[in-house]
């Protein structure tokens, strides 16, 4: 049955259509592998009896000629999109007992499309970390080398699409949650642009950067479900009203890179990036060069500020969003003396480390006397390093950067050290600032200790411009000659 | 009211006023007063994970009538903010404001003082809100509190005025016509006891004829004009005896106990709370279109300054004219009689003479009249028609209480229509005249005044329904 899960979700989809395979065999094949490799922590809940009562009904529909694009599809969903009567935890100690009576407007679109609900995903508790190991639940485990992390924040939907769990996953990006596991589980991930699809529903970390995305192992099943997801939704004011091009047809056109302007931020390549992440990115360029594309160097100067101003703003809106987990209504409560003993000891108890770290640093930015010196200077550099990007798109067509500056670390290697897990954001953390759609594609593979680890090759794109960037990496995808993970039994 | 030591005192007003949407500032859920705790209360005012506010345009509207309304600057982009503090009656943790951009500024308003003189009052600015939801605490032996979250998320407009107010009676005139305002523009019910305008008071006092500003105390909750008259007149005089006594008023905010009559400190400003505001990453900038303003401007009702000058150029009594353009449900009451346009004195003297004293006897409010205001411009009409006298309206009036039966029908069951048939009133004439020969002798030597007499006896003899002018008339001519 293995076969079948490395099939990419487009193949598989079009098994089922030729009636070569049944949604239930696919579901059943894909729950048995992931209650099999569970030991790699990539889910929290894994949805068998609904998977595969969806999976039924799926094949019902198609007997019956009906049903959506994604029709019998299994899928995971990365735990802090709410499903309706599924426990929905962020992976947070605070919410482990939470079950919503809603459905987040992204899966609804998936279910409404056909898609099958295999497991909740693992990631870092609300979204915030760059390993998976801040999760409440357990790091997850990166199928090249268990010893390492998967990345984060989305790094149980990079590992299970990567370890052949499921076809395809969501995940969420705020400053590189999608492409940085991405790239450390050398699967595609692509973050939209900002306002391209709706947060309703999603358990928010920083509301001006979280942003829905995709991860699979093709850069066209990456395009078909984000084409599934996106889209205006009258219930998030910040969901622009703007009509979703079919991407999965723009990829069939043939791309001409004779022409095509590729600019390569010299900020990027600096100090602190590994030399064979460098060297990947380089020969993938080089490539491009070869077909014909103009290789510009481009400047980001403001490139230096963006973790800094990142790492303000997003704790003061983290600070205010889970301000809301108070054991009050709903989720953990830890009886105190009193009301703000309560307070205290829900807290205390329902938060980890990284989360209460963002807590206090948020509350700190935001609070008199000090917004002024943070806040303000903070939304300011982001306005200069959007303005950075918009001087480059005058330019360039796409600009090309590495999406992290090392491989997968060891877990626990940079554990003590948050500055240095946060820097390992900095070539993703600009473009979310900006609201930029960003993909990360595998661009090579190095050697590290023994191990065998992916390298991801970021493309960002204009504001709207998810069609340039797909194109542009699924042709890097049919000439990189990059091999994927062999499946593991 | 004054101060002692030569003192006034400086005070400016924070009013909330509680927008009438069906639905809430930024959820589906109603917003019908009185309904069962919790039941108006949805996913997003509980605030529940990665629910998300989506803004209320009715309440938009409603503030750029406000701001229309009071002269100021509707502001084409203001900016919803976050107030962060913790209570359990506020489930986001946080309530959606706005702060340093709101969506009016710079109005003001003329307030009508008891002397018949007014006044301007400058409007520093109005913003929008979400109201908390209401704890209740239970201090028994349980020791328990609940909340109620069918306020949460209500729509306010806050409307904060500049420290111009110098006296209670200001104050509570500067409530009066607020809630004027607020009820002619259709915006909010104006209803203190309920809660859906409400108040907070800026006192300080400083000596006459400086122009410092001292330390001030806030006051919170004020949910009556009295007490708003009451809190302000303690306050002030609390802080001339601190002042006078060598101390310093701290800045606080406060409460009125209206039982203790006092106020009493809620926090000091070291307790002050650490909003830490910042912009609502949830919800975009309002942006504002002229189109949209200018649309709504046009839908502006007339204003109750406006309408005191048509009553009293229709030649209604100043009083009248300032009742009648002050209060809604009373003006509503006015323009829907009929034929008020004929006789607008008239009506507005039986409104405010007959029907008050009804209304005040049996404790109803003008909206539960037991008269209709389409039967008593009818009666009206009656007497302006000769169809009856002034005096038989009066019966027709009571009994069109006791019953609730229009006039006509009253008129007729009971025969009450004027005689204005000449030829009967001319023979109740000639038999006044032939009854009472020494008074008639009198009459013509000159006793003029003993006519009275004579109209006296035909209204005897028809039941007061003779036409009394008809009357006068036919007995002049026999007379001459």
């Amino acid at each position: 049955m293995s076969n079948l899960l490395t099939l990419t979700a487009t193949q598989a989809l079009a098994a089922m259509a030729k009636g070569e395979v049944s949604s239930v065999e696919l579901t059943q094949a894909a729950l048995a592998r992931m209650e099999a490799r569970k030991h790699l922590g990539a889910s929290l809940l894994i949805t068998s009896q609904h998977a595969l009562q969806q999976a039924e009904a799926a094949d019902k529909a198609r007997k019956a000629g009906a049903g959506g694009p994604l029709l019998g599809l299994p899928i995971g969903i990365k735990d802090l999109y709410c499903t309706n009567g599924i426990r929905t935890t962020a992976a947070s100690r605070i919410l482990e007992n939470f079950t919503p009576a809603y459905e987040s407007t992204v899966t609804q679109k998936l279910w409404d499309a056909g898609a099958i609900n295999l497991a909740k995903l693992n990631m870092d508790e609300f979204a915030m970390g760059g390993s998976n190991e801040n999760s409440a639940f357990g790091p997850v485990k990166n199928p090249w080398d268990e010893l390492r992390i998967s990345g984060g924040s989305s790094g149980g939907s990079a590992a299970a699409v990567a370890d052949y769990q499921c076809f395809a996953a969501t995940g969420s990006d705020t400053g590189g949650s999608i492409r940085q596991p991405a790239a450390m589980c050398g699967v595609v991930g692509i973050k939209p642009t900002y306002g391209r699809c709706s947060r309703w529903g999603m358990v928010a970390f920083a509301s001006s950067l979280d942003q829905a995305g995709i991860f699979a192992r093709s850069v066209e099943d990456t395009a078909l479900l984000l084409q599934t997801i996106a889209g205006h939704d009258e219930k998030d004011s910040t969901s622009a009203p703007l009509e979703v091009p079919n991407w999965v047809e723009e990829l069939q056109k043939p791309l001409t890179l004779k022409g095509l302007k590729i600019g390569l931020p010299k900020e990027y390549f600096v100090e602190g990036l590994d030399a064979r992440v460098k060297q990947a990115v380089m020969n993938a360029v080089k490539k491009f060069e070869a077909q014909g594309a103009e290789i510009i160097e481009v400047s980001l100067p403001t490139t230096e500020y963006a973790v800094a101003a990142y790492y303000i703003v997003a704790p003061a809106e983290a600070a205010s969003n889970l301000a809301r987990y108070d054991g009050m209504r709903y989720g953990l409560r830890v009886e105190g003396n009193g009301l703000v003993d309560t307070y205290t000891k829900t807290r205390t108890a329902g938060f980890g480390a990284e989360v209460k770290r963002r807590i206090m640093v948020g509350n700190y930015v935001l609070s008199s006397g000090y917004y002024d010196a943070y806040y303000t200077k903070a939304m300011q550099a982001r306005t200069l390093i959007a303005n950075d990007f918009a001087a480059a798109f005058k330019k360039v067509d796409v600009i090309m950067a590495p999406t992290a500056p090392t491989p997968a670390f060891k877990i626990g290697e940079k554990s003590a050290d948050p500055v240095a897990m946060y820097l390992g954001d900095a070539f993703t953390i600009p473009a979310s600032l900006a609201g930029l759609p960003g993909i990360s594609v595998p661009a090579a593979t190095v050697e590290e200790g023994g191990s065998t680890l992916p390298v991801g090759l970021q493309i960002i794109g204009n504001h709207w411009q998810e069609g340039k960037i797909l194109q542009v990496a699924h042709a890097w995808q049919t000439m990189s000659g990059f091999t994927p993970l062999a499946i593991k039994e | 009211m004054s101060l002692p030591h030569n003192y006034e005192m400086v005070i400016g007003l924070e009013v909330h006023a509680q927008i009438t949407t069906q639905s809430k500032l930024f959820s589906g859920s109603a917003t019908a007063f009185g309904a069962e705790p919790n039941t108006q209360a949805n996913s997003i005012d509980l605030g529940m994970p990665g629910m998300l506010p989506v803004l209320n345009a009715g309440a938009v509207d409603a503030g750029i009538k406000l701001g229309l309304a009071i002269n100021a600057t509707v502001n084409k982009t203001s900016v919803f903010a976050r107030k962060n503090y913790y209570y359990p009656d506020l489930p986001k943790g946080y309530q959606i404001s706005q702060y340093d951009k709101p969506i009016v500024e710079h109005g003001n308003i003329d307030i009508d003082l008891p002397d018949g003189t007014s006044k301007n009052i400058r409007i520093t600015r109005m913003h929008l809100e979400e109201d908390a939801g209401k704890s209740i605490h239970d201090m028994g032996a349980t020791n328990v509190s609940y909340v109620d979250l069918n306020r949460a998320g209500v729509p306010l407009m806050e409307i904060v005025s500049e420290p111009d107010l110098r006296t209670p009676e200001e104050a509570g005139a500067y409530m009066k016509k607020m809630r004027t305002l607020v009820r002619f523009l259709g915006i909010c019910d104006g209803d203190m006891e309920k809660g859906n305008l409400r108040c907070d008071a800026n006192v300080s006092v400083r000596k006459i004829g400086s122009d410092k500003l001292n330390t001030r105390c806030e006051i919170k909750n004020l949910n009556s004009i009295r007490h708003v008259m009451e809190a302000i007149q303690f306050e002030a005089e609390r802080h001339v005896t601190v002042w006078e006594s060598g101390g310093e008023v701290g800045q606080e905010t406060r409460l009125w106990d209206p039982d203790a009559h006092e106020t009493r400190t809620l926090r000091s400003k070291e307790d002050a709370h650490d909003y830490r505001y910042f912009p609502d990453p949830d919800l975009l900038p309002l942006n504002l279109k002229q189109e949209r303003i200018e649309k709504i401007r046009a839908t502006l009702p007339k204003l109750p300054d406006v309408l005191k000058q048509e009553f009293l150029k229709m030649g209604l009594a100043p009083e009248q004219a300032g009742l009648i353009s002050s209060d809604k449900d009373i003006y509503d009451y006015f323009m829907k009689v009929p034929f008020r346009d004929v006789m607008p004195r008239e009506i507005a003297n039986w409104i405010t003479g007959d029907l008050f004293a009804v209304l005040n006897k049996s404790g109803k409010d003008i909206t539960e009249s037991p008269v209709s205001p389409e039967d008593l411009g009818h009666l009206m009409n009656n007497i302006n028609s000769g169809e009856i006298s002034g005096k038989i309206a009066k019966q027709v009036f009571a009994t069109m209480v006791e019953t609730g039966d229009d006039p006509s029908t009253i008129i007729s069951k009971g025969g009450l229509s004027q005689i204005s048939d000449e030829s009967a009133l001319k023979a109740a004439c000639e038999k006044a005249l032939a009854a009472n020969p020494e008074a008639v002798a009198k009459y013509k030597a000159g006793n003029e005044r003993i006519f009275g007499s004579f109209v006296g006896f035909v209204m005897k003899e028809t039941k007061g329904q003779a036409n009394p002018e008809l009357v006068n008339t036919l007995l002049k001519s026999l007379l001459a």
